[in-house]
């Protein structure tokens, strides 16, 4: 690695911490970031002749708070000093900040960062797209280029959500017990769309999307190296390395998508899954589950089945049945329908989504589901118009090229399911 | 004389690699690997998945299961086990009998192993 990258490399990992603190100090976003701009400009400076800090983020806090004190006296916002010996000399300051920083202290600041973006007044993209440029330092044109939109669409967006949080008053006290719980469980529930945000992307966006995926594990990683013993956290982290494992697999070469039982199992990432084992193992050994960890179980039973024909569908069942108890949904109970059709049979998961239609009357996959269930008792008119009320809802291309395939095959009464 | 050489960075600075920059470390180590390993010298290669899927136990309190990575910097790593477990609680179970037997202080870090190369030594 040249030395540029391995820069910009510690750059990037230092980013949440150092803006997190610099944010706690200001009390204003826009002056963290540009102390943080500052910062990073003087290390690219002076680290190449210097050679790298021995606390990377620790550095960028001092030489970003010094940076923003005098911007913002510049401006004549403020008279406050700060006290010498944070100014004076950076060497002897660095190695007590370092210690501060060490303990509980920034877990705060990071956990603060991410969670002022999950302002409840916003709308859940911008959440996501000031999360992306505030706390990862994608650039606009990265956001922009991952949400599908042009630059100056998403530069207004980002302002605005800006211009909404600066409005709102951050909470800067250092939060209890109960508080930072629900901290967590809202930046929790902003990780998750993102990662979604890339994980629904199909044919050509693919690619460019699953960015968003890998974003998304990158700070969930984040929250549970701060957070070690949150088995939702864990949870979360292992559902979401669970889902990306299959992603070589989910769309064959012509950007169609392939449904879980259909994927060559070969194609998923097998250190993600290891890892999204692992971390789920240790998240029910707490016996506290969570709506996260039961979603990771049943992506770890899918991961565990060498063919499709070994999925322990029973245990499926049972685990959708105990998210429909914690968090009941329709959207649930759909996919807990597609677990009783391998159990019980094609009759009995017609009857369960019956109900259903009423709510998901405009969710395409309702009617793929039901459509696939009539077509395995063999009443090939119905099935034709559940699929075709399918491909009228589709939201992408992809989505209705993958129902047309039913339709074509429904003359050859073949499989279906709902899981990708 | 056998060597083991064990790897130590910052995870969280790893973690922010680019793929490109990623695929171009792990080609380059696999040259070496190749060629360490036609000349019969090569043990086993394993890479360990990130801390935060860690649990410790200390030695001497053997039923207590810590969530995270071994944080002690005044003891050091002396040897390590790679065992096949079904789940993290056959792992646990596993540990706490080599704990058991070991008798002494100290902790095992359990980690899963992502990737193994036998490597043929």
């Amino acid at each position: 690695m040249n030395e540029i990258a391995w820069i910009d490399t510690a750059l990037a990992a230092a980013r949440p911490q150092a803006i997190g603190a610099l944010l706690r100090y200001f009390r204003n976003l826009d002056t963290a970031e540009e102390a943080f701009q500052e910062a990073c400009l003087r290390a690219l400076r002076t680290w190449p002749r210097n050679g790298p800090p021995r606390d990377a983020a620790a550095w960028l806090i001092m030489v970003g708070r010094n940076a923003g004190i005098d911007d913002v006296r510049r401006r004549g916002r403020t008279q406050a000093l700060p006290p010498d010996d944070v100014i004076s000399d950076l060497d002897d300051a660095e190695a007590g900040l370092a210690e501060r920083l060490d303990g509980a202290n920034y877990r705060d600041d990071i956990l603060r960062l991410l969670f002022v973006c999950c302002h409840p007044d916003l709308p859940a993209t911008q959440q996501i797209a000031l999360a992306l440029r505030i706390v990862s330092g994608l650039s606009v044109k990265e956001i922009a280029r991952a949400f599908l939109v042009g630059e100056s669409a998403m530069e207004q967006r980002i302002t605005r959500a800006k211009a909404r949080v600066a409005g709102a008053g951050v909470p800067f006290e250092t939060p209890g017990a109960v508080e930072r719980a629900e901290r967590l469980g809202v930046v929790a529930a902003m990780l998750y769309l993102l990662f979604n945000e890339g994980y629904s992307a199909s044919g050509g966006e693919a690619h460019v999307r699953s960015a968003l995926c890998d974003e998304a594990i990158r700070l969930v990683r984040l929250l549970l190296r701060l957070f070690p013993s949150e088995p939702e956290i864990m949870g979360l982290a292992a559902l979401l390395l669970l889902q990306h494992a299959r992603t070589g697999a989910r769309v064959d070469p012509d950007g169609c998508i392939v449904l879980l039982e259909d994927q060559d199992r070969h194609l998923w990432n097998g250190e993600m899954i290891t890892e999204g084992l692992g971390l789920i193992d240790k998240a029910m050994r707490h016996r506290k589950p969570g709506p996260y960890q039961v979603q990771a179980a049943i992506a770890a039973l899918h991961a565990r089945a060498a063919r499709p024909e070994d999925t322990d569908w029973r245990q499926i069942e049972r685990l959708y049945a105990t998210l429909e108890r914690m968090q009941p949904s329709p959207v649930v109970t759909l996919n807990r329908a597609v677990a009783i059709a391998k159990v019980q049979g094609p009759e009995a998961a017609l009857a369960l989504i019956e109900p259903l239609a009423d709510p998901l009357a405009g969710y395409f996959l309702f009617f793929g589901v039901r459509g696939a269930l009539l077509q395995q008792l063999g009443r090939t008119d119905e099935a034709r118009g559940a699929f075709n009320r399918a491909i009228a809802l589709a939201n992408t291309p992809a989505e209705a090229a993958h129902i047309r395939l039913h339709i074509d095959r429904l003359a050859m009464n073949s499989r279906s399911g709902v899981d990708s | 004389m056998l060597y083991a050489i064990l790897c130590y960075d910052s995870e969280e600075a790893v973690a922010s690699w680019s793929k490109d920059q990623h695929a171009g470390v792990m080609t380059r180590l696999g040259a070496v690997q190749e060629k360490l390993s036609a000349q019969g010298r090569l043990g086993p290669v394993a890479r360990l998945v990130p801390t935060t899927a860690a649990v410790t136990i200390r030695k001497s309190q053997e039923a207590l299961v810590l969530d995270g990575p071994f944080a002690e910097t005044k003891e050091q790593l002396l040897g390590f086990f790679i065992v096949e477990c079904a789940s993290l609680d056959e792992a646990i179970e596993t540990a706490q009998e080599l704990a058991r037997a070991n008798g002494a202080g100290g902790s095992y870090e359990l980690r899963p192993v992502s990737v193994l190369q036998s490597g043929g030594l």
